[in-house]
This record gives structure tokens, C-alpha cells and sequence, in this order.
């Protein structure tokens, strides 16, 4: 194998989030394993939601790149459990999604007021003002809810805990 | 429990995410504004995906060499095994919650106990799942609380709905041969168990919405054994309409 694990961490990070293209799928957190075993490579990835229409087209973007990098005996292998969570995102994806007008989660997925219906106040990607306010849990995809901030009065995506 | 018990347990499940991930998807481009509309498509599409995970799995136990769209769209209504409650038409926007408020707390807690299971698939899926329902779940019920406790017409057609929707859920809480199986081999789960506490979500919900809880009578039942109304008909025509007339259609 003329890579290391590491290395083809690396080159895995070339790979954009299809709904989020300014996050990686590392970064994301979809990536939770790279294997390899003499001459192949296995990677495990996660889906962030059981639905989650990306799945399909994350895979064939982690499968064309690893056949430019040369490598061709990989195998690509979707697992349910550690189910994914909003924690696993890097501080540095959350300061992106921030950047890109998407509010990033809050809270970590422990807190156990979430099914009770208690959120945490959220702030504002743009001026960061915390006089926000929930519109529906439901979002533009699946991983996200819509809030509205009521002192820039901008409507904005918040990427909800899970 | 046998391979076959198994498969049947699995695809109890994998029908009812599916049947009502269709059921909520009618309501794509039709719903009363434009963020229910995406609420109910969102919930549809994580129904749906949960569908797709259990028939993989189900289609790997059969071994037969189907694959999960094969399960999804090509069996016959009997082979269908369902609960009743999710295979009922929308009616209006407040049946539509009520069912999905009475659902999403039953599957809650059922998924809740699912996540304990001594079987890796089934835990794995449950705990996945979970993250998913808690938003089905809160989503439903403040929609129920504004309705409730909303206008004398949106009061008086979600307790229609409930009192309408009630003898539909006892399904939820039987236990057969399968479940039992399923429950003796550390893999599934005990709904009567469950009964109790779903009873005192929803009332104190119900309390909350200024809403009547039914009393529990009759119920309903024969989905889980692939007895279906004379809706589950109109749902497969609709469904499977594409994959019968162009056989092994693909994207
Ligand atoms: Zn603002």
C-alpha cells in the first residue's frame, strides 16, 4: 500500500459535504474509520440521518477519489452504531457552517431537556444577537431547523443537535 | 426465535416506517403553509430511510436474494404487516397530527427499549432512529397543544380527530406470537409494556391542549397479521405504481 491510514485521512478531507460543500465529510464527522489491511482499504462511514439523501453520492465521491489517488481495492462500509451526532463536529466545521450563514448546534445531544421541548438559546450567525426565535424544527434539509432573528431580522438555518 | 420469526418481526417494523413515510409524503406541496409542508416531508424522508435500513437487514435474513426496494414495492397487500393506524388517509391537517402525535410518542418509547436489545442490528437501529423521533415526536405534540388550546374550530377538529383516531391505537400495544418470540430471545420488545407510560405522555399532553382523552373500549386490529382496511389497497396502487409498470425501474 503506498499509503498510510493517515494519509488517506488526509485525502479524505478533499471530499465536500454535498448539502454543506464548505465542510469536509471528516469534519462532518461521517468518516469513523480508515482501515487498511495489506493491500486494501476499508472506510466506515455513518449517515447523519437515516434518510439522508447524500449517503449515496458521499459514497461515490469517497470511491472517485480514492481511484484518482490510485488506489483501487477499497471497500466502503455504512454502520448505524455509534449512531452520529452533532458532537463529533470539529469546533473548526462549526465556525465554518457559522461563516456561511448556518447557525451551528448549541448543545450537546445529552442534554435532556431536548424531548421536553426546552432549546437552547440560539444566536444569530450574523449580528450574534440571542433574541432569536424558532420557526419549525423541520429546515431546508433534513439536519436542519429555521430560526428567525428578531433583532436583524434575518431568517437563518440552524444546524439542530442530534 | 427463528430466522423467519425474525424477518417477520423486521418487516412489522420496516412497514410501518414505510406506510407512513408514504402517508406523510401526500402531503408534499400540499401542506396548510410552506414550513408543515417541509416538517411533514422531513419526517416522511426520515421514515422512509428508516424503512430502507430495516429491509436491507431483512432482505439479508431471507437471503432469497431480494433486495430492500424489491420488499418495498413489490409484495402483495396481505404480505403488508402494518399497523392499522398508519395506513389510515390523512384527512385533514389535525388528523394528520393526532396520528402523528400518537405514533411518534408509541415509537418513542418502543424504539427506546429497541436500543436495549440484545441484538446488534436491532440496537443499532433503534439508537439511530431515536435521534430522529424525539423531533417527530415534539413536533406533533405542539402542534396538538396550538390546536388544542387554539380557535373553537381548530379545538373541535383535533378532538374529533383524537376520539376518531383513538381505537386505532390498542394495535400498538398487542402482543402475538412474534413479539413474544422476539421478546423471550432478548431482541424485541414488550408493548404492553409500554402502554402505561404513553398513557400518561399523552394525557398530560392532551391536559396541556384543553383536549378530551378517550376512554379505552374496542380497538381495532389485524394490520400486524396482513389484514388491512380497504385503504392499504389505494396506498399500494399508488406506491408500487412505477416499479409494476416498468419492472427493475432504477434512477
Ligand atoms: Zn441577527
Amino acid at each position: 500500500m503506498m499509503y498510510s491510514e493517515k494519509e488517506i485521512w488526509s485525502i479524505l478531507e478533499e471530499v465536500e459535504d454535498p448539502e454543506i460543500p464548505i465542510i469536509n465529510v471528516v469534519e462532518m464527522g461521517i468518516v469513523r474509520g480508515v482501515k487498511i489491511n495489506e493491500e486494501n482499504v476499508e472506510v466506515t462511514i455513518t449517515p447523519t440521518y437515516s434518510g439522508c439523501p447524500a449517503m449515496k453520492t458521499i459514497e461515490d465521491d469517497i470511491a472517485e477519489i480514492l481511484r484518482e489517488k490510485k488506489i483501487g481495492n477499497f471497500h466502503i462500509k455504512t454502520v448505524l452504531s455509534p449512531a452520529w451526532t452533532t458532537d463529533w463536529m470539529t469546533d473548526v466545521a462549526k465556525e465554518k457552517l457559522r461563516s456561511t450563514g448556518i447557525a451551528p448546534p448549541e448543545q450537546t445531544s445529552g442534554d435532556k431537556g431536548l424531548l421536553m421541548g426546552k432549546v437552547r438559546d440560539v444566536s444569530c450567525p450574523r449580528c450574534r444577537s440571542k433574541n432569536t426565535q424558532l420557526i419549525s424544527q423541520f429546515g431546508t434539509t433534513a439536519c436542519k431547523a429555521l430560526y428567525k432573528c428578531n433583532d436583524c431580522l434575518d431568517p437563518f438555518d440552524y444546524f439542530k443537535c442530534i | 426465535m427463528t430466522n423467519d420469526q425474525l424477518f417477520e418481526y423486521t418487516v412489522r417494523l420496516a412497514d410501518n416506517a414505510l406506510i407512513l413515510g408514504q402517508r406523510l409524503s401526500e402531503w408534499c406541496g400540499h401542506g396548510p403553509v410552506l414550513e408543515e409542508d417541509i416538517a411533514l416531508t422531513n419526517t416522511a424522508l426520515d421514515q422512509l430511510g428508516q424503512a430502507t435500513n430495516l429491509f436491507k437487514f431483512a432482505a439479508e435474513l431471507e437471503g432469497k436474494g431480494r433486495d430492500e426496494d424489491q420488499l418495498a414495492f413489490l409484495r402483495d397487500v396481505t404480505e403488508y404487516k402494518n399497523i392499522l393506524l398508519v395506513e389510515l388517509p390523512n384527512g385533514d391537517y389535525a388528523n394528520t397530527i393526532a396520528r402523528q402525535f400518537f405514533y411518534s410518542t408509541y415509537y418513542y418509547l418502543f424504539l427506546r427499549e429497541l436500543s436495549k436489545s440484545k441484538h446488534e442490528f436491532l440496537s443499532a437501529f433503534a439508537e439511530k432512529s431515536l435521534k430522529e423521533v424525539k423531533y417527530h415526536w415534539q413536533h406533533s405534540s405542539d402542534w396538538v397543544k396550538r390546536m388544542g388550546d387554539g380557535t373553537e374550530e381548530s379545538h373541535t377538529r383535533i378532538q374529533k380527530a383524537i376520539n376518531f383516531l383513538w381505537e386505532y391505537t390498542g394495535e400498538m400495544f398487542m402482543m402475538d406470537a412474534i413479539d413474544q418470540a422476539a421478546l423471550e430471545a432478548g431482541y424485541g420488545v414488550d408493548n404492553t409494556a409500554l402502554k402505561n407510560e404513553w398513557n400518561n405522555i399523552i394525557s398530560a399532553i392532551l391536559n396541556e391542549a384543553t383536549l378530551e382523552m378517550p376512554a379505552d373500549g374496542w380497538f381495532h386490529k389485524g394490520g400486524k397479521i396482513g389484514r388491512h382496511s380497504e385503504h392499504m389497497g389505494f396506498i399500494l396502487a399508488e406506491m408500487q405504481f412505477l416499479q409494476k409498470t416498468y419492472p427493475g425501474a432504477k434512477w
